[in-house]
């Protein structure tokens, strides 16, 4: 029998009191504008964290949201808005106006906020690249700096390593060791789990362990990265999940047209955050029609793979 | 008989027709993702798409898509990789063609979606995603913006993707498709290559925050066929991205 201390499974609640600390460098919204871990990003509200930093390529709303409720510091990220209609006005009120409080932007495109991570995985303190050159983001940037090409030739630039303290992501499923099948577009989600001193994997299924091992190429993150594994079907949406969920782009709308005002922002903090305890209520709140008409029932399944020795 | 469409369902085919068959594409956001897959359906059957997502397709998403991480875009996919698997391509100079957006332009194709203050008080945009890196090494880059005075700048407050500047590595801007013409940026200097149907180059000017070269002899854009509007309707079937209130003739 598995000891509590190596059993990893944790309710959503459990993982975010136990390894989200405020101050904390926080990595999601890895795999772009699919499985967002809105979930635990709504848990990292109801729990109050502040002074975070966090860490993504495109966030779609989950950073906006977080921002406006006040729990973060620092944003380094190469777009910070809603994909289904541009402005984050969170964002914009934070950045622009200091409400509910100031944060500090370290502006990155895609592919520096990869290299970063890359960086951290691999244990490097920097990677070098030719991207960004001749424009705005990587001039006086403080983590992007100009290098000399040591076997002489053209001058690169230098992406400092991005180190998250914990990286959440959103797996189709995993087995109770954290070990985590994922598929479909990948954005930097294997990057940040490398990289991240600690990783909660919230999956839509826990699996025996001979499913993973079933498919080891499918195992994008090697559980004995994993520090909490988090059974939550439905914890990505409104964004989608590959055989999974469909995206629900009547949502993103409207939050973005809720949250032009601070008083906006507040019904929808309180409706569909702070008046309900967990995921499980949120999905009841959006009602089982709704819920249904974003289930995938279909099936594309891939053809077999015969690992026979 | 020629067909009604939309300012939007023109911008759409006229940036399809950047792509050339056989050329590998970094597709981009929004109005891009459509172009991808018009090009694939006529002329560019060949083509490749990349996405920043990871995703590597050589057919047109299987059903409408809002982003290109929606299922449809998924399924069917030829790879589905990580983001810097496909940005280290981009890198290589292994893309031929990428499509970046713009809140803001200058004369050297400098595009800004960061911050500005081009109306008084400063406003925060959402920042590069992928368009830096688009813009920085792709083999040519196709923007699309809407065309009015206050984006088209003598100088942006911030570029975000760097347009033409002494030293740059490759590619560059090479055309603009704007609400009101499609736009040749390759030499430096912006110049008209075609005016939508009904446009006229005093619009274009007064709509221009700075000068830009415009031949009497400047034609019309091609207005889509009939073939590319049937594909742009079945992929787009709501009007989502291509539906607007100004018709074309």
């Amino acid at each position: 029998m598995e000891s509590p201390l190596t059993n990893k499974r944790r309710s959503l609640a459990e993982a975010i009191a136990e390894q989200v600390h405020d101050g904390d460098a926080v990595a999601l919204g890895l795999a772009l504008e699919s499985g967002i871990p809105f979930a635990a990003v709504h848990e990292i509200i109801r729990q109050r964290r502040k002074d975070l930093t966090l860490i993504g390529p495109i966030s779609d709303m989950a950073f906006d949201q977080l921002i406006a409720a006040g729990t973060v510091a620092k944003v380094i990220a190469a777009w910070v808005g809603n994909v289904a209609g541009g402005s984050g006005y969170g964002f914009r009120r934070a950045y622009e106006q200091g409400h509910p409080r100031r944060i500090v932007m370290e502006d990155h495109s895609n592919f520096t906020v990869g290299l970063g991570l890359k960086a951290a995985a691999m244990g490097l303190p920097y990677l070098p690249t030719f991207t960004g050159m001749g424009g705005d983001i990587v001039r006086g940037h403080p983590r992007i700096r100009p290098i000399e090409d040591p076997f002489g030739g053209p001058g690169l630039l230098a992406v400092g390593a991005i180190k998250p303290d914990v990286a959440i992501v959103h797996a189709q499923r995993a087995d109770a060791s954290g070990n985590a099948h994922l598929w479909g577009n990948l954005g930097l989600t294997v990057e940040a789990a490398y990289a991240a001193r600690r990783t909660i994997v919230v999956c839509e299924e826990i699996v025996p362990d001979d499913v993973i091992r079933s498919d080891p190429n499918r195992t994008m993150i090697p559980g004995f990265l994993v520090t909490a594994v988090v059974e939550e079907p439905g914890g990505a949406l409104p964004s989608s999940v590959q055989g999974y969920w469909r995206r629900d782009f009547q949502t993103f709308l409207a939050y973005h047209g809720l949250s032009k005002t601070p008083d906006g922002y507040q019904s929808w903090l309180k409706e569909w955050v702070l008046d309900l305890p967990d995921r499980r209520a949120y999905l009841r709140h959006m009602g089982e029609a709704a819920v249904e008409r974003l289930r995938v029932r279909d099936r594309r399944l891939a053809a077999a793979a015969n690992f026979a020795p | 008989m020629i067909a009604t469409y939309t300012r939007k369902e023109l911008m759409v085919v006229a940036a399809a027709r950047e792509i050339r068959d056989g050329e590998v594409v970094f597709v981009g956001m929004r109005l891009p993702l459509l172009g991808f897959g018009l090009a694939k359906a006529t002329h560019a059957p060949t083509a490749i798409g990349l996405f920043e997502n990871g995703v590597i397709r050589d057919r047109p998403a299987e059903a409408f898509i809002y982003t290109m991480g929606d299922p449809p875009n998924i399924v069917g996919a030829i790879a589905c990789l990580g983001l810097n698997d496909v940005m280290s391509l981009l890198q290589q100079g292994r893309v031929d063609v990428g499509f970046i957006g713009g809140a803001e332009i200058d004369p050297q194709g400098n595009l800004n979606t960061t911050r500005t203050s081009g109306s008084g008080s400063m406003v925060r945009l959402p920042g590069s995603g992928g368009g830096g890196d688009i813009a920085s090494l792709a083999g040519r880059t196709v923007l699309i913006m809407e065309h009015e005075p206050r984006r088209f700048r003598e100088r942006v407050d911030y570029i975000t993707s760097p347009g033409h500047f002494p030293g740059r590595r490759r590619g560059g801007p090479a055309t603009l498709i704007t609400t009101l013409g499609v736009f040749d940026l390759s030499s430096g200097e912006v110049r008209a290559a075609s005016l939508h149907p009904g446009v006229t180059a005093a619009q274009v000017r007064a709509a221009t925050g700075f000068t830009i070269a415009i031949d009497d002899s400047v034609p019309a854009t091609t207005p889509p066929s009939t073939d590319e509007l049937a594909y742009i309707r079945r992929a787009d079937p709501d009007g989502f991205w291509t539906g607007d209130r100004t018709k074309g003739e």
